[in-house]
């Protein structure tokens, strides 16, 4: 947000163009930005950005920007947005140069975008007989902190001779007891996560992304999400998941720098010194059997999750986020198995959305949770705490995980110039 | 093949040079230019600032001054559209731009959106595109040759199938079949551009229009696809519709060489040939009943690589990175599609129902991959990166 005052004071008369050069959706900012500053002054619900241990500006419920640049990725500590697309990509190009370029490409593109700018030349004005460089859906829309998070597969390594680069906390995910995984809607060599607050322009985030990319990259699957089902910001309500209840209420939060360090920012000394400021990203799709669920009684799905419905509270407890007793649960109660408490201290910070795709042809909700999970390593992360869940969750009666994916999340882009990836791609191989 | 009801703007985008369409920003320069001619449109009257101007690259700035939504179209003397912009609302101005030729042309502003318009005759001096680079102009003349080939070839191979129709042969007529559309596929931006002649040889079942019964009104190679395929009969009607199409063609035989050709037209349907093949033949819907999808496929990709070669030399000068990336991804596809076929340099190919998913992904990242850039080949040809 830093330099995005300079539109601050400008009348709206600059909103109708946010082509190319001129800022619209950056003027836009200039007024939210003058809100924000308000609602950060009356103590309300402003949150703050996490920079490296300082707090940088706020960010709230806005249609602001969030800064693009910084020691880690935007999109992780950052307070949860409404709305979700993720794509995972194949790399199509065994060329070494010609892909660090497109890395280079599409981390300009999303430092324009993320800052309510169009790619490239704009969407119109330019040569009448090439396609504009933007596509023009977001245009006269506010960035709506819009965050563009990128992600690296373990596939990825070998195509490029990085294998002896590939971090041993970027493991293959094991097979879950109950999976029913689609390889065509898994895996991928490369993510993108794109967070905005209006799903139109985290769509175009990602389709431009594509764009650029064809020839080089191909979008292997994607997945829309609408509803955050995890809160970074503490001081928020919980949301609900589609089975209507608050869950992963103990999440990490944005501002908490010292559980973001210890269980979600990789350390140079990890093993993966190219890895140090990034995190590991593991995406599920799982599928809830939303009828099924909607005729158990009460009782049976608070015994399920071991919470209350009504304020989320642990089962004895009468406020959310008092601390639970697990004990005083079942022994399959969802919050015992995922605490982590159960996990040697397993903690992920999650930040997954709900999504419902239409109907299933059975006349079933096609619905459930795109779970995102940020973690320091997948080893002592996702894994143990998946493997206790598929177990023995009582959950799994009403989910099936039906696609898979674990990216690498490498450290933020630092300043203007710096790309995506560069310090797995740039030839000093000692760091 | 495209639905009946878009031909018109087919025939548009391909016949009009440069019938792309800015955006309403506002160029001060513009205004008055020799090249703009003002056209301000209101429910009754289409006033244009001037009625003659220089061949070449014009301009038409609009100004919808009525109550009405409007269209303005500049259109040849008979009545092919060069241009045209649809949907202006009152109050609003849009840029229609073209590149045309000496001669006479007319304007016409449809208050309402429909009728005849409001309508009237310009001209266009000169020696039109005379500062155009000879080498475009030599392309142009291959690309004219090389279509009117397409179509003289195309017409016996188009008889064998139709012998067969009407011979009642069916395991011959199937086999005639996909090698009778080699050369429409090649070229078909120009046949689209006649705009009446696609619809009666190349439509889909599902390019019919509301009220066109497809026993009745269904003509053209596809329904006697469906005969071969799926009905497995030849009757009396497909023997008449095999005659229909003898004759249709050669009425396309005919017209090829009078068609409106320019560089950037060649560029522009060198990109629409894999619109074609990424919205037709990768989702198998264009061949729905022989599956010979990719033999389509491929003759819509050898005619857009026709295209892109012949205006390489000047596009290479202008955007050498960009040919680059065409040369690399045109020569990809072709061995990705050498993949399917059952002998070298022949149209034999892999029937489409036997391509997996997997593989047709793969075909259509392939075509994505082309098709992006050869998106900016007409900006190439027309201008210096």
């Amino acid at each position: 947000m830093t330099g995005s005052n300079s539109a601050a004071g400008q009348g709206p008369e600059a909103e109708e163009t946010g082509n190319s050069g001129k800022p619209s959706r950056r003027s836009l900012l200039g007024w939210s930005g003058a809100g924000l500053a308000l609602g950060a002054a009356a103590g309300g619900g402003a949150v703050a950005l996490v920079q490296d241990g300082e707090q940088a500006a706020p960010a709230a419920e806005s249609g602001a920007a969030v800064d693009f640049h910084g020691p880690h990725q935007a999109g992780i500590a950052t307070p949860v947005q409404d709305r979700l697309h993720f794509a995972a990509f194949d790399v199509k190009t065994g060329d070494r140069a010609e892909f660090v370029q497109l890395l280079k490409d599409w981390t300009a593109a999303a430092a324009r975008m993320t800052a309510g700018h169009a790619v490239g030349e704009g969407a119109y004005g330019g040569l009448a007989e090439a396609p504009p460089d933007d596509t023009g859906e977001a245009l006269g829309l506010p960035p709506s902190r819009l965050t563009l998070t990128l992600g690296f597969g373990p596939s990825l390594f070998a195509k490029f001779g990085l294998t002896d680069r590939r971090p041993k906390a970027l493991v293959d995910l094991p097979k879950f007891p109950g999976d029913n995984l689609d390889p065509a809607r898994g895996g991928g060599d490369l993510c993108v996560q794109a967070c905005a607050d209006d799903p139109q322009v985290a769509v175009h985030a990602v389709r431009n992304l594509a764009r650029i990319g064809f020839g080089k990259v191909a979008v292997r699957w994607s997945q829309l999400g609408f509803g955050k089902t995890s809160s970074t910001t503490p001081s928020a309500q919980t949301p609900r998941n589609l089975m209507g209840f608050k869950d992963g209420t103990r999440n990490i939060a944005g501002t908490d720098t010292a559980r973001l360090a210890e269980h979600v920012w990789a350390r140079a000394g990890d093993g993966a010194p190219w890895m140090a400021g990034g995190s590991y990203l593991v995406a599920r799709r799982i599928r809830m059997n939303i009828e099924t669920w909607d005729r158990t009684s009460l009782q049976e799905q608070e015994d399920v999750f071991g919470r209350d419905k009504g304020e989320g509270a642990a089962v004895g407890k009468a406020r959310e986020h008092e601390e639970p007793f697990l004990k005083a649960m079942k022994p399959d109660a969802h919050v015992r198995l995922a605490h982590p408490d159960s996990n040697d201290g397993a903690t992920l910070l999650r930040r997954g959305y709900s999504f419902t795709d239409g109907t299933d042809g059975l006349g079933r909700l096609e619905a459930g949770l795109f779970f995102l999970a940020y973690q320091r390593d997948v080893r002592t992360g996702f894994i143990p705490v998946q493997r206790r869940l598929a177990r023995a969750d009582a959950l799994n009666e009403y989910i099936q995980h039906v696609s898979s994916a674990v990216f690498a999340v490498p450290p933020g882009v630092r300043e203007p110039g710096d790309w995506w990836g560069r310090t797995l791609f740039t030839a000093d191989r000692r760091d | 093949m495209r639905p009946v009801r878009l031909s018109v703007v087919t025939a548009a985008a391909t016949a009009a040079a440069l019938a792309a369409v800015t955006g309403c920003t506002e160029k001060s320069d513009a205004k008055g230019g020799e090249h703009t001619v003002e056209v301000a449109a209101s429910d009754s009257a289409c006033e244009l600032s001037k009625k003659e101007f220089p061949a070449g690259h014009v301009e038409l700035d609009v100004e919808n001054k009525g109550s009405k939504v409007t269209e303005v179209y500049l259109l040849f003397p008979d009545d092919r559209i060069v241009t045209e912009r649809e949907n202006i609302g009152p109050g609003t101005r849009q840029k229609v731009t073209a590149e045309v030729k000496a001669g006479s042309y007319t304007i016409a502003c449809k208050p309402g959106m429909k009728g005849e318009g409001i309508r009237q005759k310009v001209t266009a001096t000169g020696e039109g595109a005379a500062k155009r680079d000879p080498r475009l102009d030599k392309a142009v003349a291959a690309y004219r040759t090389y279509a009117q080939e397409q179509a003289d070839q195309t017409l016996p191979k188009v008889k064998v199938f139709t012998d067969a129709v009407r011979a009642g042969d069916l395991d011959a007529a199937k086999k005639a079949y996909a090698a009778s559309r080699i050369g429409w596929e090649r070229t078909e931006p120009v046949a689209e551009s006649f705009g009446d002649i696609d619809p009666k040889v190349d439509v889909r079942e599902d390019g019919l229009e509301k009220g066109q019964d497809p026993e009745k009104d269904w003509t053209g190679w596809h329904r006697l696809e469906r005969a071969l395929w799926q009905d497995k009969k030849i009757g009396a009607r497909e023997k008449q519709l095999a005659t229909q199409l003898d004759k249709d063609l050669a009425d396309w035989q005919q017209r090829v060489g009078k068609a409106v050709i320019t560089p950037s037209s060649m560029a522009n349907g060198a990109k629409e040939l894999l619109d074609e093949v990424a919205t037709g033949k990768v989702t198998g819907e264009e061949e729905r009943y022989s599956h010979t999808d990719l033999v389509d496929f491929k003759a819509n990709v050898e005619g857009a690589e026709t295209s892109y070669v012949l205006l390489k030399p000047v596009a290479s000068e202008n955007d050498p990175k960009l040919t680059k990336e065409l040369d690399k991804q045109f020569a990809a596809l072709d061995t990705l599609l050498d993949k399917y076929r059952s002998e070298q340099g022949g149209y034999a190919f892999t029937a489409y129902d036997k391509v997996g998913k997997a593989d047709r992904k793969e075909l259509s990242d392939a075509v994505n991959a082309l098709a992006e850039p050869l998106s900016k080949l007409a900006a190439a040809v027309v201008t210096k990166k």
